[in-house]
């Protein structure tokens, strides 16, 4: 049980801040779907080069020594890495809890059993509605829907505990009921409901996406009953519901506090404080120059929003300051170009009526999701050059 | 939450897995994308989940481990029945 592999801990005396626990490793921006509100940066397009084998099983070294315990692979899609076993396999002799975060495209039975005894403890398929037209519309592929479902058909087969992502929007998220039994036929152990997070792609297409107040209520309220239904029979499966923070009055304590327990790898190598961070106006490490030591504890990048010193007011007098520390620094950045000032998600932000609007316009009719920009090498390249 | 049964035998759920960390400088347990600290009785209890034991067994062990605690009948009992809840174990 008290499984740590052959990692020595970095003991060093760090009385300020505490070590990375998560590791995200964004193995690739390559992905063979086209969803319109992925999380990768719009520039993706630019950033062509990968670590090599040996120096992500060197970062995994490296954030195992400092504390971290769970690993994501991710993307992109994860899966178009050849070298995805013998990463995997690496990380759980070191002693991870591996996470492969995937659309299931590139996936098939011997990768399946290749994984499984690589270690691989979890994995997560992601959807893009319950039904196949409107998956494969968001998904820019005709063969995406089946090729999920046989693939989490495969996943439960093996044994794996399965988590079963639907990122939902204005065009899916009527579906709820249709997506949780669909959830439930599959066996998954979680379900995660996930409404749109409005940055990268997803912030380019908000108007596009974001479900209106009577839809989240209607979500909500169909969630809660699967929940009570689940529990009267002692069913495993966890529904996990997660609101878009366009309709809080209070921003999310983004990251748990920034460069406070995540980090993440992406493809070239550049750390970040969240997935996101990239597009800040900040300069971030990268593995190739500097230790995982000197990134999370000494490096710029991840001491620019640690503390409050940083802040503006409201935030800076604000009682809550300790629970949201002033909300997502990217939000905060892309809705009013300085990501010192409070997220607008928070009410007493000066910039709060923009949300309100988002909130408004949702309320009108929007185009159909043909009309969404759709992420893509040639979308990309656009965008950067505009 | 419901208090389970002396006699049921917990077994961490596919997928939960114990184990120690020596920077956080405890055990804790780990399952998809999540984490959680155990205290040091949270994780003497689950050390011995293993799908054999008993509770009634798992007590008796814990009493014969640490012979100074009062009785923990109680406890192991109210711990088992939170984290069936949790859903970290389940009974066979």
């Amino acid at each position: 049980m008290n499984n740590v592999g052959s990692v020595s801990a970095d003991m060093q005396d760090r009385p300020e801040q505490g070590p990375p626990l998560w590791l995200l490793a964004e193995l690739t921006y390559r992905c063979p779907l086209q969803c319109p509100y992925c999380s990768n940066p719009l520039e993706f397009a630019e950033h062509k080069q990968e670590l090599t084998t040996a120096q992500w099983i060197d970062v995994f070294s490296q954030a195992r020594a400092l504390g971290a315990a769970q690993l994501g692979f991710s993307g992109g899609e994860p899966l178009v890495r050849d070298d995805l076993a013998e990463l995997i396999g690496a990380a759980r002799d070191m002693g991870y809890y591996t996470n492969l975060i995937t659309s299931g495209m590139g996936l098939n039975q011997a990768r399946i059993d290749q994984f499984l005894d690589a270690g691989l403890d979890h994995i997560q398929i992601s959807f893009q509605a319950s039904d196949g037209e409107v998956n494969n519309m968001l998904a820019g592929s005709r063969k995406a829907f089946d090729q999920k479902l046989a693939m989490a058909r495969a996943v439960k087969a093996a044994g794996y505990p399965m988590v079963l992502n639907f990122v939902t929007h204005r065009h899916n998220i009527d579906q709820i009921e249709k997506i949780i039994e669909l959830c439930l036929a599959l066996e998954a152990d979680f379900v995660e409901l996930a409404t749109c997070q409005y940055y990268g792609w997803a912030h380019l297409n908000r108007a596009g996406l974001l479900p209106t107040k009577a839809q989240l209520d209607h979500a909500e309220a169909v969630t809660n009953r699967y929940r009570a239904k689940l529990a009267a029979e002692d069913h495993p499966c966890k529904l996990i519901l997660v609101m878009p923070d366009y309709y809080e009055d209070r921003p999310k304590g983004c990251m748990n506090g920034w460069g406070n327990i995540f980090l993440t790898i992406t493809p070239d190598g550049t750390a970040l404080p969240c997935h996101s961070a990239r597009q800040l106006p900040v300069a971030f490490p990268n593995v190739s120059e500097h230790s995982l030591s000197h990134i999370w504890y000494d490096s710029f990048g991840f001491n620019r929003y640690r503390g409050d010193d940083w802040m503006q007011e409201p935030c800076r007098s604000c009682p809550e300051k300790e629970k949201d520390f002033g909300g997502c620094r990217c939000q905060a950045y892309m809705l009013t170009g300085d990501a010192t000032q409070a997220d607008p998600v928070c009410s007493k932000s000066p910039h709060h009526h923009q949300i309100l609007a988002a909130r408004a316009e949702a309320d009108l009719p929007q185009p159909p999701i043909e009309a969404l920009t759709f992420r893509n090498e040639r979308t990309s390249r656009i965008i950067c050059k505009s | 939450m419901s208090i389970p049964q002396p006699t049921a035998v917990p077994a961490l759920r596919p997928g939960y897995r114990m184990q120690w960390e020596p920077v956080q400088n405890c055990h804790v347990l780990l399952y998809p994308e999540g984490m959680v600290k155990l205290n040091e009785s949270a994780a003497e209890v689950l050390k011995r989940v293993d799908g054999q034991r008993s509770i009634n067994e798992i007590i008796a062990e814990l009493q014969a481990c640490f012979p100074s605690a009062p009785e923990l009948d109680e406890d192991v009992l109210a711990f088992m029945g939170e984290a069936h809840e949790q859903r970290w174990i389940r009974f066979r």
